[in-house]
């Protein structure tokens, strides 16, 4: 048991961690660099080449092994899953696939008017589309790589609870008809593409990789330069002072800073990082990384196509409010996270 | 022939629209090629996920990227 424990902590350390890569530019920094870990720019460019790198291999080996698995779960299949269940089993279970179908915002539009127009309640496509951008595999390991596992579990699990519960009021609150009428209207396309073979899937993970790098590196550069700089250069007192554990407002103003912004877990993990350093309580920092990630502009804006403007602040009222609870629950209880 | 691009305008469905010129030039088949970024018109094909294509109002693929050689293919029958 004590060497099962030893080992899952070695590859914790080494893989998730990758304190090698920490020891290595460590060196990289002190020895051909010339400048001292104390120094605040020293420790900057450590900070960001570390970071960088940690990211970026995180990322491939993640999103090519997370998108093998989503190639069994194409939004059709999922529709057709979820066409089976009612009530909150449909919530839960759209919360779930959510985190493993593929899934690009600019298709969010047509897979809400798929689902709808096969005759899901809208509170089930939802639970759907909270999760998705909130939850998935690439940010749980992310998450325990940055933070730890504890914590990583926990933003799961209120990650899912939030899409379940979040569904679940707008079904009861009977919203249907808020929906643009096209919405309903539309044929289902019934066309098998065939099983994929198993150089299919590969192929698709592989073009994954490409895409989603292709995507998001920028947003990770500028991610972890916000969190250098945090790191380093802005003091203390001003970042306690506007998030510190201690203000009532810490959560809120995270939360509202956070939601208008467009950018993926990937960029924002090394603001959170930076900032809990700092002192900044976990809660605040969660609702930073899930009001910029669950919600956008963008979203929004592509969102009020199809759905009439109760519906729409419904659910973003719903979706904000769940942020900041959860911001709140974590800060009190978070002590037993770090 | 007819073929339509249907998507919103993302990137995905600029690579399919070249891809598939490529296709067109290099089977020399006389095809026109007609871009949907509407989303009420992308809809009516019951397609879920984008890109798609479409030759002839009959939908051949949808949410992939495909790649030259692979619309070659369909496009042969």
């Amino acid at each position: 048991m004590i060497k099962i424990k030893a080992l899952f902590s070695f590859l914790n350390a080494q893989l998730l961690k990758m304190e090698w890569l920490w020891k290595l530019v460590e060196a990289l920094v002190v020895k051909i660099f010339g400048l001292s870990m104390e120094s605040r720019l020293g420790g900057s460019i450590h900070f960001f080449i570390y970071d960088v790198i940690k990211i970026f291999i995180l990322l491939t080996v993640l999103i090519f092994s997370i998108s093998y698995i989503q190639s069994f779960f194409p939004p059709e299949r999922t529709r057709k899953i979820l066409g089976r269940y009612k009530g909150i089993t449909a919530n839960t279970l759209a919360a779930l696939l959510g985190t493993v179908t593929p899934f690009c915002s600019c298709s969010s539009i047509p897979l809400f008017i798929g689902f709808t127009s096969a005759g899901l309640p809208i509170g089930t496509t939802f639970s759907f589309l909270i999760s998705s951008p909130l939850v998935d595999l690439a940010s749980i390991l992310l998450l325990a790589s940055v933070f730890n596992w504890k914590i990583a579990i926990a933003y799961v699990v209120v990650g899912l609870v939030l899409a379940v519960i979040g569904g679940t009021i707008i079904s009861k609150l009977k919203l249907e008809k808020y929906v643009e009428s096209f919405v309903y209207s539309n044929k289902i396309l019934e066309v098998d593409q065939g099983e994929l073979t198993k150089k299919d899937r590969v192929d698709f993970a592989l073009e994954q990789v490409a895409d989603i790098i292709q995507k998001v590196w920028l947003y990770i550069l500028i991610g972890v330069g916000i969190g250098a700089a945090i790191h380093n250069y802005i003091p203390e007192e001003i970042i306690t002072a506007l998030l510190g554990k201690d203000k009532w407002y810490s959560v809120l103003l995270a939360t509202f800073v956070g939601v208008p912004m467009y950018a993926d877990i990937f960029g924002t993990l090394p603001i959170s990082e930076a900032l809990v350093a700092k002192g900044v309580g976990v809660g605040t920092a969660l609702s930073f990384m899930m009001g910029v990630t669950a919600l956008s502009l963008p979203s929004i804006i592509m969102l009020k196509k199809v759905v009439k403007p109760k519906l729409l602040f419904t659910f973003i009222g719903i979706v904000v409010l769940g942020i900041i609870i959860i911001g709140y629950t974590f800060n009190i209880f978070g002590h037993i996270f770090i | 022939m007819i073929i339509k691009i249907l998507g919103s305008g993302c990137k995905n469905c600029k690579t399919l629209e070249n891809n598939t010129r490529k296709a067109i030039e290099e089977l020399r088949i006389d095809a026109e090629i007609v871009k949907v970024e509407d989303f009420k018109e992308i809809m009516k094909y019951g397609v879920m996920t984008t890109p798609a294509l479409v030759v002839d109002e009959k939908v051949l693929s949808f949410g992939k990227v495909l790649k030259t050689k692979d619309i070659v293919k369909l496009l042969r029958g």
